[in-house]
């Protein structure tokens, strides 16, 4: 159960290095970002190729009509701006002229959750997984951290079809293996156990190691499953690992309404009924703060897995 | 290549089966169908390079054309039926459960001719804008054409669009606006005016032409000054002066019909007001 941190390093440049590669190797591949392509790291394939970066403005619903058109005749569009902006403030234009129309449009989301930090509510968004794990046919990522965002990235422009690809603003441990191969909709087992699984996702997979090697030592076998890609969701993953452990805790920075646990639980539900505890968000907007200070005061840290492990340990 | 009097008695059966259309579904959106339905006639059947028969929803090589005011399917699918998109007996399958014909346009049946789902208001010319700056990069000299409501003018979107258009200079969009003054509520001016259409375009840095839409020659015309005007650094905007519900007495002129069906009994009364020119499906 080792994993090295080669760095603290901030998803949203993992993303903007996956795309001045795609940049480089894709030609079909063209970027728009509405007024935060520094904030999205998007400035490299912006200064990379100039003649396939499209500046929006502060003009969100347009770039998403913008893009759906380009992709009809073979453009893979990246567009970007944060979560929040690219989600709530669009949910209709990309419910028609993306999700319905079917374009094959990737919507690039930085500064999700809430550790975008001292912006406050009005940017924080813990809401979006919901949003567009309900729109059809809409796939939904998020990476863990640095490697596997930038993997991801690469790997959605392989994909035909909408795509949602969420990541952040603060500089945490990047501990996926550089050369790993990002595979759409397959979970991955980070570390195996008997008594509990933990399903984590984004941010909260680091959490959920630190969580997972303090419940060690107290004797807890802690299966460890990252779940990156929420939509489509890896159920036999899922159902496999649950027949074994018989527990659940789901990690994310998100609400529970709409959020992973909600749609680990169903599965479960379906399939293998256990008892599930929640390290998410129970209805209710986030505040000003550091990334740190904010994960703490609303239980999104290892401290809060730990919790929930031993809860749900007490429900078996 | 249609004459105005062929292009006239085609837009007087389009006008027919936008009737008998509504009629049989018992709904849709007659009322901006008849105002759009001299346009589209010329666009479909005269204006527009396009080949039914080996239509992609790429638009690889030819025109392409987006109904931005998504309800206005009666007119759309009649012209596309009538230019060979697909038989025109389908026209009869429309709104019904099952059918391609979508009340609103939708990619998800497999109808050919539609390249992007619309309905809810003012997405479909930052579509266009997104299609025509693929055919820039992909050296494709062909058109995109796009059409407007003016009630659907009020959407923030059209002019965000509108503001992109005339940053990236998208040259090669032909924008067309139906602009009947009428809405669901009642005139443009009286729910939400619009105040200066024409200066806003040209404002917004658009080439701006206004024309009588229900005149073919006037129509024709536009549609030149507006390909000449192609590959000038502007989009191009044509505010086509049309009447709600042209064509037949009861309807023109007022948004009473703008997204209701008549009875049988009215809609016989309405189609002897139009000659069948071409064979009713």
């Amino acid at each position: 159960m080792k994993f090295e941190n080669s760095g603290n390093k901030d998803t949203r440049s993992g993303f903007g290095a996956g795309l001045a590669e795609l940049g480089r190797t894709n030609p079909d591949v063209v970027a728009l970002c509405a007024d935060l392509t520094g904030s999205l790291k998007m400035d490299q394939f912006a200064k990379e190729n100039p003649e396939r970066f499209y500046q929006a403005g502060i003009a969100e619903a347009n770039m998403v009509g913008v893009g759906a058109g380009l992709a009809l005749s073979g453009k893979i569009p990246f567009i970007g701006s944060f979560a929040n902006f690219i989600t709530a403030r669009v949910y209709d234009q990309i419910r028609q002229s993306v999700a319905y129309g079917n374009t094959n449009v990737k919507i690039c989301a930085s500064h999700a959750g809430i550790t975008l930090g001292e912006d406050g509510a009005t940017h924080q968004t813990m809401e979006d997984i919901g949003l567009m794990r309900m729109l059809p046919g809409m796939t939904v990522i998020n990476p863990c951290d640095y490697n596997q965002t930038k993997a991801a990235t690469i790997a959605v422009a392989e994909h035909q079809g909408p795509v949602y690809l969420r990541f952040g603003r603060p500089s945490v441990p990047n501990f996926t293996p550089v050369d790993q191969k990002f595979e759409i909709g397959k979970a991955l087992k980070l570390i195996e156990g008997t008594d509990v699984t933990i399903f984590a996702t984004g941010h909260l997979v680091w959490e959920a190691i630190q969580a997972a090697q303090t419940l060690q030592q107290e004797g807890i076998s802690v299966e460890l499953i990252n779940i990156h890609t929420i939509k489509p969701l890896d159920e036999k993953a899922v159902i496999e690992s649950v027949a074994k452990t018989g527990a659940v805790v789901c990690a994310e920075e998100h609400l529970i309404a709409g959020g992973l646990g909600e749609l680990v639980a169903g599965v479960l539900a379906r399939n293998c009924p256990a008892p599930v505890e929640f390290v998410s968000v129970d209805d209710q907007f986030g505040q000003s703060g550091t990334p740190a200070e904010l994960m703490k005061l609303y239980g999104l840290d290892s401290e809060s897995i730990v919790k929930s492990v031993k809860k749900v340990l007490s429900r078996k | 290549m249609c004459d105005t009097n062929q292009l006239s008695k085609i837009s007087t059966q389009v006008r027919r089966d936008i009737l008998r259309m509504v009629t049989l579904a018992k709904s849709g959106h007659p009322g901006g169908s008849m105002s759009s339905t001299d346009i589209l006639t010329a666009l479909f059947f005269k204006v527009m390079k396009h080949s039914p028969e080996n239509w992609t929803r790429d638009g690889k090589g030819h025109d392409m054309f987006f109904l931005s005011a998504g309800h206005m399917t009666p007119v759309l699918y009649s012209v596309m039926a009538r230019s060979g998109y697909f038989p025109v007996s389908e026209l009869a399958s429309f709104r019904k459960c099952g059918t391609r014909l979508q009340g609103h346009p939708s990619i998800r049946k497999g109808v050919p001719g539609i390249y992007e789902a619309a309905g809810s208001l003012g997405q479909g010319l930052s579509v266009a804008l997104g299609a025509a700056l693929a055919k820039k990069a992909n050296n494709d000299p062909n058109f995109v054409y796009v059409l407007l409501g003016d009630g659907e003018s009020q959407e923030g979107q059209v002019w965000e669009a509108a503001m992109f258009g005339a940053q990236h200079k998208v040259d090669n969009v032909i924008a067309m606006t139906d602009w009947n003054g009428q809405q669901i509520d009642g005139t443009v001016d009286s729910v939400m005016s619009l105040g200066d259409l024409q200066g806003k375009w040209e404002k917004f840095g658009w080439h701006c032409i206004v024309a009588d839409g229900h005149d073919f020659g006037c129509i024709e015309d536009a549609f030149k000054s507006a390909q000449c005007e192609s590959g000038k650094g502007k989009p191009v905007m044509i505010l086509f002066k049309t009447e709600m519900g042209h064509g037949v007495d009861f309807m023109a002129g007022t948004c009473e019909w703008h997204g209701k069906a008549p009875s049988a009994e009215l809609c016989e009364k309405g189609l002897a007001q139009l000659e069948e020119t071409l064979g009713d499906f």
